[in-house]
């Protein structure tokens, strides 16, 4: 508020000035403002609990600035509390969809501290970990999207799939959600009998289902409609914001972990031409739009599919983890890997004196880079254009706020 | 005392208000004051429609979890009796037992009126809604305008609630419903137009009546041969009875992904209910609409056989049968689109609403009556 207050003529003087002056031009000394909208904590769009405090005038939304941390739960200052094999359980809440995949990471990081040498068998079984959850992540974040843009029902279906892509985890490891599976030194133990050979089934029902999705929502009139050319980032912007996964390649940029900076098994899997990458292309809008993104993501389930097949055709039997003793000692020095998530490149950094207790564990966490965008797209979109950029990111709020 | 009067004055000697009013007559004990009888119909009159309301939303709620149980792989309410057929009874109890919150800073009696208005203009519409030939409260000429005018003052209750609950959320929802129904209204009036030329008349009876004959189901207004810009209108129609009582795809006024729960997201209890008993009646009133001027009204096959007995009790009984069903079938086909289709997004809508459905039924408008002129006449089968 201003201390000096003008006084401002209320319509029924200037009504009067109007009539007396005999002026023509109608100008009204209103004063109107933007509206504040809280989108969050509670919302159901913030996809957790996360708030965008959103400006709005009328339906259009000139400014947006998410606000973060009410998930804040001191995981990486735990990390230098705990022991190392201790700190992997933490690693399975920061993005709950995709814990193998966390676990994968920070596994991979203190190995190269240790240097130590993976079994092949477990480096299988990482993989094929790794790509299902992968599967089970886009299953949650299409679907989800497909619940932004009002499509209730095929979540639903999505979720028939990723519950047995948890059953699988389930039988496998014994958790749903937080598996703890992948251990520092290969996984925690083989495969129960029977379980590759469901694999297989799954990947052979997943192939139909997947087709019914893509005919479903993905070319479904609205949900194009709704999606083309919203929330365009172009690729020097993407660059520019760091962003890395579905949200990088969504914008043209062929750049995919696995093949650029491979671990575990995967340059052998694309020398092998198992996968492919796919990219956004602006098939149906401007390149690097919102159905873009969400089009990388529907195309990588299929390519995670082939993958798990390649591991598939390609296990022998062997021992599932490396020998490492009960307390770890890691060499000093420090280590990162990334790699790459459902949502981007996850990395932990770790730093280690050489004691039992990790000196500092650092997370790259890609829901946290990739939310930075949402500021530079919002402004001049719709406020549901502004559902459907905030979904594109695919956020999930446990690994923004760690 | 004048109302009630009105009331009766408006229906047809064989109007239900008539029936019950003479059968009052001829019990009425000499101590009851004369003023009572019209009184009596009239809430007794109200009584049936607000149990045909509550009836429909009720029986509209179960088969809607039920629908989009199926369509997702799930059963739906399945413990509250056989496949959960109480569940809508136990949810208003619920519903009656939970506490009636009202925000701070609401607009107390705004907020409090709008439910009951919005429900009021769909009980006000029933009145002009015949469930059977000789089965209804008022018999006006004017019948379907009469409904399309009552159903339209569902939004001032809207933007009402969406005013007065002094949330963000629900002022958006209030002001989409308004900007989406003032759109719609004219594609839908102008594409009943089509029907009415046809019949030539705007009161249900007539219409239906003017679908008698071919088995009950080749007179159809719907059939090409009778007309064939009826198809197209009956489209326009659709369309924008989904945008008028506010289903998907154009489900924006409440669009919980984006405003919550839109207009109603501050009120909780009985008073959310009625939104919700709303929404349901005015679904199932525009597909009765739909069916009385496209697909016949209360002409089936069954109404031609119970026809041929010549059993007066048998006829009303198919001719209700026949509408609800047809009502019932047009509801199913609204859910059957709610679980399938995204939103669409208020840009759209308006796009769609002004620059699309208006121009369209108006060439179906002047398509049809051209029809109607020149070679109706000439037809033989008209």
């Amino acid at each position: 508020m201003t201390t000096t207050q003008e006084h401002t003529p209320s319509i029924s003087e200037t009504a009067a000035r109007m009539l007396e002056s005999g002026e023509r031009e109608f100008v009204l000394d209103v004063k109107t403002s933007d509206l504040e909208v809280n989108m969050g904590p509670q919302h159901p769009a913030t996809h957790g609990v996360m708030r965008i405090l959103c400006r709005a005038d009328g339906e259009l939304c000139t400014g947006a600035q998410p606000h973060l941390g009410y998930l804040h739960r001191c995981a990486e200052k735990i990390g230098e509390n705990v022991e190392w094999l201790q700190y992997l359980p933490y690693t399975d809440r920061y993005d709950y969809l995709a814990a193998m995949n966390n676990n994968l990471s920070y596994s991979l990081a203190v190995e190269k501290l240790m240097g130590i040498e993976i079994p092949r068998r477990a480096q299988m079984i990482r993989t094929i970990c790794a790509e299902l959850n992968r599967i089970g992540s886009h299953l949650i974040a299409f679907g989800t999207y497909g619940l932004d843009i009002g499509a209730i029902t095929p979540f639903l279906y999505m979720f028939r799939e990723r519950e047995w892509m948890m059953a699988l985890f389930e039988k496998i490891c014994g958790a749903r959600l937080t598996y703890s599976y992948i251990r520092i030194g290969g996984v925690f133990n083989d495969a129960p009998p029977g379980w590759l050979s469901e694999v297989e089934r799954f990947c052979d029902t997943f192939d139909e289902k997947w087709q019914e999705y893509v005919d479903l929502l993905m070319m479904n009139h609205i949900f194009v409609k709704r999606t083309a050319n919203i929330g365009v980032i172009p690729k020097e912007m993407a660059i520019d914001f760091g962003l890395t996964g579905p949200m990088l390649r969504g914008s043209g940029i062929d750049w995919d972990l696995r093949r650029d900076q491979p671990y575990e098994l995967y340059d052998e899997i694309w020398a092998d031409g198992a996968f492919e990458i796919p990219l956004g292309s602006g098939a149906k809008g401007t390149l690097g739009d919102c159905w873009d993104r969400v089009y990388v993501r529907v195309m990588e389930m299929h390519e995670s599919i082939k993958i798990v097949r390649w591991c598939l055709d390609n296990i022998e039997p062997g021992p599932v983890i490396a020998d490492i003793p009960k307390t770890l000692k890691i060499p000093p020095g420090e280590g990162y890997v990334g790699i790459e998530n459902p949502r981007g490149e996850l990395g932990h950094y770790v730093v280690s004196d050489g004691g039992k207790v990790p000196v500092r564990v650092r997370v790259r966490a890609p829901s946290f880079v990739n939310l930075a965008v949402l500021e530079a797209l919002m402004p001049g979109t719709l406020i549901a254009d502004a559902i459907a950029i905030i979904g594109s990111t695919d956020i999930v709020v446990g690994e923004t706020d760690r | 005392m004048s109302l009630p009067l009105h009331l009766a004055a408006l229906a047809a000697p064989r109007s239900a208000t008539n029936q019950i009013n003479d059968f009052l007559t001829g019990v009425k004990p000499d101590f009851v004051p004369d003023w009572a009888l019209p009184l009596t119909t009239a809430l007794i009159s109200v009584g049936i429609a607000v149990a045909i309301i509550s009836l429909v939303a009720m029986s509209g709620t179960w088969l809607e979890r039920k629908v989009s149980g199926h369509i997702q792989c799930r059963y739906g309410p399945m413990r509250v009796g056989w496949h959960g057929w109480l569940q809508p009874i136990a949810d208003g109890v619920k519903l009656l037992l939970k506490e009636d919150m009202i925000p701070l800073g609401a607009d107390k009696p705004l907020y409090l009126l709008a439910p009951a208005l919005v429900l009021a203009s769909i009980l006000g519409a029933m009145a002009v809604f015949p469930l059977a030939p000789d089965f209804y409260f008022a018999d006006i000429d004017l019948g379907i305008f009469t409904i399309l005018a009552l159903t339209s003052t569902t939004t001032i209750g809207v933007v009402m609630a969406g005013w007065s609950s002094n949330s963000k959320w629900s002022l958006y929802g209030a002001m989409r419903e308004a900007a989406q129904v003032v759109a719609y209204e004219i594609p839908l009036g102008i594409s009943l137009l089509v029907p009415v030329m046809v019949a030539g008349s705007f009161n249900l009876l007539e219409v239906s009546n003017g679908q008698a004959g071919g088995f009950g189901v080749l007179n159809w207004y719907i059939w090409p041969w009778v007309n064939p810009f009826m198809g197209p209108a009956f489209l326009l129609f659709f369309i924008a009875i989904l945008a008028e009582t506010k289903r998907a795809p154009f489900d924006l006024p409440e669009a919980e992904s984006e405003l919550v729960a839109g207009f109603m997201t501050e009120y909780s209890g009985i008073r959310w209910s009625f939104f919700f008993m709303e929404e349901y009646a005015a679904m199932f009133l525009y597909c009765v609409v739909g069916s009385f001027f496209f697909f016949g009204g209360f002409e089936s096959p069954l109404t031609s056989l119970a026809r041929a007995t010549d059993v007066h009790l048998l006829v009303q009984v198919a001719a209700a049968v026949t509408i609800i069903a047809k009502g019932y079938a047009g509801l199913f086909l609204m859910m059957w689109l709610r679980w399938t289709l995204p939103r669409v997004r208020i840009d759209q809508v308006m796009t769609l609403g002004y620059k699309y459905l208006t121009p369209l039924a108006l060439a179906c408008v002047l398509g049809a009556s051209v029809w109607e002129v020149f070679l109706a006449p000439v037809l033989p089968w008209r």
